[in-house]
């Protein structure tokens, strides 16, 4: 696509595994990420789904550059950002930004919100210090904060509350693409609705393309204009989102959206459940081939052969890959 | 006559802070065999409702105020210690949200397994060790037989929420409380043990207590579900009614703010403001601060639990004596 704002090819994040303490070697290698190609037009959401230890956390962590990949490359807007190095990359860094998990541990304790917004606004925008609190009250509005919070410390905050913090922290430097890791997996219901009604306001308002990465398949389906779904360091489907969700095509996507349990008794009591065997694999020593085949319930014997290439049943964006693709979806 | 009769259960906890209600008069009955869920966000009380039954509150700095909670002609709240303790694990057993911190790391699955049925007088060593192995089996662990000799640090998450289960059931209590017992794990391990209870349940005849925040887990679940809301019952019924016929505002509004009951892209539901502070009592309906239906009668008057017929019962004023409608 040429179109495309965030393009990620053939990402490769890899780690040792490294034994001994006097001579340490190399005994393995963990492949959290292994060859993940995306491409994001500018102001889209992609949902990135997946179990625990699937790789998307350290996909979003690679291609922000917070952890170096082993190979392929990220190129946002012009910029190839895994050839950028220190001040260069710093600059960069202006234009992508992150949001965590846990509002609990991401903020300072010891740091105002004053000083924490402050501090982001300056890193790139040298700001005189007479404006400095104008600019972050605006910013603590946006996000639905009284500015006279201003002087407050992370502990006199709910949870709510510090993860719309640590979204104003994101958004001071105004950036052009955010990666959301989990925003909201470690807040209340009530509280979650209110996050997620934000993060769609101010993607739609200030045009931002956004990566949100989320174990939770109803939340990212009602935020995400495409989701993705990974498996072991790998993409098995990716398509829209309503597309995704109500007709999986892979047959990792179809257990995982049988698993979800629904919030309606009528559905939940005769929806059939694909139950799959045993926990996801260890990705330090991935079976062969497809990596899901030791617990997929279609596998053959082809399967243990290779990965499979990415494939549309109807020719469009949504794509799956399987190769029992056509038939298991007639 | 119910298997568990709770009545005017009252746990405050006595904090250089103030007087924490954090379970304030709460009443409900457990039949034989039947599963209940207990919905609520976190610090609605929950929790503490079934660890006062058992016991298990740090006191001080907590207190049971009052109530009392009858399992089989016995008052948990009032009994000896040695009474309580010949009910807990044996009779009525518990699982944990957190597989991990659970087990002790340092004593093998089989040593853990046996204990239960070792401190009641169940059983003898050998035959413990023979059940424990059955038990193993019987929740799905594969290779039983070596694995019930490892250690819990060799075991994944799931199936460390296995062997608690084996553990909990190899007593074959009456009650089964599990406290949040998959929000720790993936969705398709959630979706195993989900399972692997029920089938347990239905073979053993228990009844099952289901706490949880996750108002999907409990639709499929549960025969009848208590929704939770600073310390209280604000509204109980059977799942259906629950789900299909809301009647308390925060409900209503909890199922509003649900993504997966929502139209994508749909603005959610939210509800404002902030769970209350339980250290500081409320003379009236503690959601009235929050709800977009409050009177000056909500703050004015605590509201008590009503039926509405159907076994369905809601705390809230305007919808008994108004007949609030959403």
């Amino acid at each position: 696509m040429s179109d495309a704002y965030l393009q990620i090819d053939n990402l490769k994040t890899h780690f040792p595994v490294e034994k001994g303490i006097l001579f340490r070697k190399v005994t393995g290698t963990v492949k959290a990420v292994d060859g993940v190609s995306l491409s994001l037009a500018k102001g889209e959401v992609l949902g990135l789904v997946g179990e625990s230890g699937c790789g998307k956390s350290t996909l979003g962590s690679t291609v922000l550059q917070l952890i170096k990949p082993t190979a392929g490359t990220v190129t946002l807007g012009d910029r190839t950002l895994t050839d950028l190095d220190g001040k260069e990359l710093r600059s960069a860094r202006a234009d992508f930004q992150m949001i965590f998990q846990d509002p609990y541990a991401s903020l300072n304790p010891r740091m105002t919100v004053y000083s924490m917004l402050a501090e982001a606004i300056q890193a790139h925008r040298k700001t005189p210090k007479a404006e400095l609190a104008n600019a972050v009250g605006a910013l603590m509005e946006k996000v639905g904060l009284a500015a006279r919070f201003m002087r407050k410390y992370p502990h006199e905050f709910s949870g709510g509350q510090r993860q719309r913090i640590a979204i104003a922290r994101a958004l001071a430097v105004e950036p052009k693409l955010i990666i959301a890791d989990e925003p909201v997996s470690a807040l209340d219901v009530s509280i979650q609705a209110q996050i997620l009604n934000l993060l769609s306001d101010l993607t739609r308002e200030m045009e931002l393309t956004m990566v949100f990465i989320s174990h939770d398949l109803s939340v990212v389906k009602h935020i995400s204009d495409r989701i993705a779904v990974m498996y072991l360091g790998r993409i098995v489907e990716i398509g829209p989102a309503t597309k995704v969700f109500e007709h999986p095509q892979h047959p990792y996507t179809k257990a995982l959206c049988s698993a979800v349990p629904m919030p309606d008794p009528d559905s939940e009591s005769t929806r059939k459940r694909i139950l799959l065997p045993g926990d996801p694999p260890s990705p330090l020593n991935p079976p062969s081939g497809c990596t899901f085949h030791p617990r997929c319930p279609h596998a053959e014997e082809r399967c243990q052969a290779a990965w499979p290439s990415f494939e549309s049943l109807n020719n469009d964006t949504h794509q799956a890959a399987c190769v029992r693709l056509t038939e298991l979806n007639q | 006559m119910p298997l568990l009769d709770v009545n005017d259960l009252t746990t405050y906890f006595h904090t250089r802070n103030g007087v924490v209600r954090a379970v304030d008069g709460v009443s409900f009955q457990l039949e034989k065999g039947e599963t209940l869920g207990i919905v609520g966000e976190s610090g609605s009380g929950k929790s503490v409702t079934c660890m006062s039954m058992l016991g298990l509150i740090p006191q001080p700095p907590g207190r049971i105020e009052r109530g009392t909670a009858t399992f089989d002609g016995t008052d948990l709240l009032h009994c000896s210690p040695k009474e309580l303790q010949s009910i807990r694990g044996r009779r009525i057993a518990m699982i944990f949200q957190d597989p991990m911190t659970s087990l002790n790391p340092y004593l093998r699955i089989e040593d853990q397994l046996i204990e239960p049925l070792l401190i009641h007088g169940l059983a003898d060593k050998a035959s413990a060790k023979k059940q424990a192995l059955e038990m193993l089996d019987a929740v799905g662990i594969q290779d039983a037989a070596s694995r019930i000799r490892g250690y819990p640090h060799e075991f994944s998450g799931g199936m460390r929420q296995r062997v608690m289960i084996a553990m909990a059931l190899i007593t074959k209590p009456d009650v089964l409380i599990a406290d949040e017992p998959t929000t720790a794990l993936d969705v398709t391990v959630q979706a195993q043990i989900l399972e692997l209870i029920k089938k347990e349940q239905q073979e053993l005849g228990t009844a099952v207590i289901l706490i949880t925040h996750d108002l999907g887990v409990v639709s499929g679940f549960c025969d009848r579900i208590n929704v939770m809301y600073g310390g209280k019952i604000v509204e109980s019924g059977p799942t259906k009614e629950i789900f299909y016929n809301p009647q308390h505002p925060y409900n209503r509004a909890l199922q509003n703010s649900i993504p997966a009951l929502q139209a994508k892209g749909k603005e959610l539901y939210t509800i404002p403001g902030m769970p209350p502070d339980m250290s500081k009592p409320s003379a009236g309906c503690s959601f009235a601060p929050r709800c977009e239906h409050a009177t000056h009668l909500c703050t004015a008057e605590p509201p008590e639990l009503q039926s509405l017929g159907q076994a369905h019962t809601t705390a809230c004023l305007r919808v008994q004596r108004e007949n609030l409608k959403p």
